[in-house]
């Protein structure tokens, strides 16, 4: 049996070398990916483009607008002289913040009274939206403690009025809130799970198209060898994927890894494992490359947007979170982000191994049998 | 260009979808599948956020407080702790995103100093969502003390309102709920668009190499216009039927509102498909293996499109060089155009930087693509 495998392994490491293209075709756009995915992929609000009319031009209206600037969150791109012309700056998206100050901020404010203070955002990224007029209310709310502050002792001779509960937060695991350590770990998992899935749902429809496949089948190899030797150079590219892509992540990125790297490697061959019983799947339900194709297609994508990558899983309804649970990409992104940032063990994540196990056992199973059918 | 070598050329490749049921199958009614699956899936609003409460002190205040957590909408209970070892460990297991400690002597210090403060631990793992719910607790408690503040005035006789107040008149325009869903779907049709129409044209030349047909090709009369367009006409028309359902579930069943005109859509969207039959077609061309051409495809099209068009992640918070990279991502224009027809109602007179753009790009792409296909062997 070893050496039929190792005759099928030959072949298959053989036919990767003869492919002048295919070491390029896996190692150089993965590195550029990760470096280019790692940069895009940021949810981080700065830097975001406001417009300013200030109609009261009042010491009080400036200081409110160089709270604004002082936080690097806001960049004042126009200072506007109409409503007009706010209107139009984020009509044509040039500012996504717009600051009314009305005539009379000041004297509204000096005189006791609520001055208005209007400010508009545009809402078609509402994610940049929601974020911003969070800093925008708590921009407000320290201008506010401030002007109270200047006035109190004017009108009374007691002490400090703040009665505050504050908030000392606390973010844990990273500390900078940078959203880059959550992406990349998440970055690393999907291209791995993109590239074995595509190679080996091709493996085994190609050996038919190109007609090879009965050559095999005369031979005395088994199925289950076959399927052996079809997926252990993908599983050893894959192994090969993560370790490149996670250096690169730690040395290019300055991702801390504080988890042991023995779990990570546990995690990794269980999620190969599955991803490679998913390709071979997709493969028995394929009879040519194009429809391997388009079925690859079609299934990597539900499978990146529906693991939790960016959009959580739990703002998802209830029957889609269901569809998660058999995503093996859903469970190996806990696993890294976890070994990546908390630095915990087999004691937490044993859930998301365990089901990452359960599936790849099934599917691997299940591809076999089907395979074994399709033979006939 | 003869218009019945055209035609051939067409037919012979609708023939060619047509008889092949499982690939036309997998391209009508993959898309309407990932439409309903990705429409519910691309959600970033975040309600309901897991808290662990620690409260030490259990007081009238303390409880107080934690009822405001939760009336807030934004947070739920997911567990009451004990000690200071269990939030390590919920923290941990991630059976709650924060975890709230108020302090033994909270309101006594409240009331004594006028201070006092809460300690909340965030798992900034997913830095967004924590980021999001930090503003949700900063708000709360920003409340509270207002509340505080009031009630501690009125204890010691004193009218707390001296100073005038700001108050915040927040208007969100062109998607008035903040409903990321709005934001998110109209970049989904491009995902999907680019999606289908790379997978459909990659594979057209690859398929006559491998299979050995090439020859026969080559020995006809076509020449490599007729053929190229020969090939993209049927995929096309599929094309478009799948960005017209795409753009009803979009309007009808999703509800985004679409507020500018149907013609600039309808043309904008051609375009866009054109585009993306183009680059399939051209990567075709150049790698003769099946499995090279859809490897490259699906390299240049789903993670780019994903992750660079701003579908997602906004390009302004890019850095430079990255955002540069960006200008190659023909989605991008696309994404840009369906966000504004829908919730801006833009005129085309407001979108003619990225229609044109995309034109530059269908025209490039074409001329590049007509040329690359040589009727040579070897």
């Amino acid at each position: 049996m070893f050496e039929r495998l190792y005759v099928m392994l030959m072949k298959e490491f053989l036919e990767l070398r003869r492919d002048p293209w295919a070491m390029f075709r896996l190692i150089v756009p993965l590195l550029i990916q990760v470096v280019v995915f790692g940069y895009a992929a940021t949810f981080t609000v700065n830097h975001v483009a406001t417009a300013v009319l200030d109609l009261d031009h009042s010491q009080a209206s400036r200081g409110l607008i160089s709270h604004f600037v002082a936080t690097g969150r806001f960049d004042v791109v126009d200072i506007a002289a109409t409503q007009r012309q706010i209107t139009r700056d984020i009509d044509t998206g040039r500012a996504v913040v717009a600051i009314v100050i009305h005539a009379g901020f000041a004297q509204d404010l000096n005189n006791g009274r609520t001055a208005p203070l209007q400010v508009s955002v545009d809402g078609t990224n509402s994610n940049t939206a929601l974020i911003a007029l969070g800093y925008v209310s708590l921009i407000v709310a320290q201008f506010q403690t401030e002007q109270m502050q200047n006035a109190w002792p004017v009108q009374a001779g007691v002490a400090s009025p703040r009665v505050a509960a504050s908030l000392q937060e606390r973010p844990w695991f990273n500390e900078g809130l940078d959203d880059r350590w959550f992406f990349i770990p998440g970055v690393i998992a999907t291209l791995t799970f993109m590239q074995v899935v595509s190679l080996t749902a091709f493996a085994v429809v190609r050996e038919r198209e190109v007609g090879t496949l009965e050559q095999i089948m005369v031979s005395p190899i088994r199925p289950f060898e076959f399927i052996l030797g079809k997926t252990v150079p993908f599983f050893l590219i894959g192994l090969g994927d993560v370790a490149l892509v996670t250096i690169a992540g730690v040395l290019w990125f300055d991702i801390p890894f504080v988890g042991n790297p023995l779990v990570m490697l546990l995690g990794a061959t269980l999620f190969l494992l599955a991803a490679l019983g998913l390709g071979l799947m997709m493969s028995t339900f394929s009879r040519t490359q194009q429809q391997a194709f388009a079925l690859n297609f079609f299934l990597v994508n539900p499978f990146f947007i529906l693991s939790g990558f960016a959009f959580p899983i739990a703002a998802m309804p209830r029957a889609l979170q269901w569809f998660t649970l058999i995503n093996p990409l859903r469970y190996f992104l806990v696993v890294i982000r976890a070994v990546f940032l908390k630095g915990v063990g087999v004691d937490v994540l044993w859930p998301d191994l365990g089901a990452m196990a359960l599936l790849a056992a099934g599917m691997l199973t299940l591809s076999v049998l089907r395979f074994r059918k399709s033979l006939d | 260009m003869s218009p019945r070598r055209l035609f051939a050329i067409a037919f012979k490749e609708t023939l060619q979808v047509w008889r092949d049921p499982r690939s036309l199958a997998i391209a009508l009614l993959m898309p309407l599948m990932q439409m309903v699956l990705l429409g519910y899936g691309v959600s970033l609003d975040i309600r309901r956020v897991p808290l662990c409460i620690y409260d030490q002190e259990n007081s009238q205040t303390s409880r107080e407080l934690v009822t405001r957590f939760v009336a807030s909408g934004w947070f739920v209970t997911a567990r009451t702790l004990n000690d200071e070892r269990a939030v390590r460990d919920a923290m941990d297991h991630g059976a709650c995103i924060g975890a709230v400690t108020i302090p033994v002597n909270f309101s006594r210090r409240l009331a004594s100093t006028g201070s006092a403060a809460v300690q909340t631990v965030f798992d900034a793992t997913d830095a967004n969502t924590t980021s999001i719910a930090i503003g949700y607790a900063q708000g709360v408690i920003a409340l509270a003390t207002a509340n505080f503040e009031s009630s501690w005035a009125a204890a010691h006789g004193i009218q707390p309102q001296t100073a005038g107040g700001v108050d915040l008149e927040p208007r969100v325009w062109f998607n008035e709920g903040l409903d990321s869903r709005n934001f998110i779907i109209p970049g989904v049709v491009a995902v999907i668009l680019g999606l289908v129409g790379a997978q459909l044209s990659s594979l057209t030349i690859s398929r006559e190499w491998e299979r050995g047909t090439m020859e026969q090709l080559i020995s006809t009369p076509v020449t490599a216009l007729e053929v190229m367009i020969g090939k993209l006409v049927p995929y096309f028309v599929i094309g478009l039927f799948d960005a017209t359902f795409c753009l009803c579930a979009t309007a009808f069943w999703f509800q985004v509102p679409f507020r500018g005109s149907l013609g600039t859509l309808l043309a904008t969207t051609a375009l866009f498909t054109l585009v993306v039959l183009g680059i399939g077609y051209l990567v075709s061309v150049r790698i003769r293996s099946q499995l090279g051409a859809s490897q490259i495809a699906l390299m240049l099209t789903m993670l780019p499109i994903a992750l660079l068009s701003g579908y997602t992640f906004p390009i302004d918070q890019m850095p430079g060089p990255i955002q540069a990279v960006t200008l190659v991502v023909y989605a991008r224009y696309y994404v840009t155009i369906l966000r504004a027809l829908f919730l801006k109602g833009s005129t085309i007179g407001d979108l003619t930087v990225p229609i044109l753009a995309l034109v530059l790009y269908a025209v490039a792409i074409i001329w590049i693509a007509a040329r690359a296909f040589r009727k040579r062997l070897g």
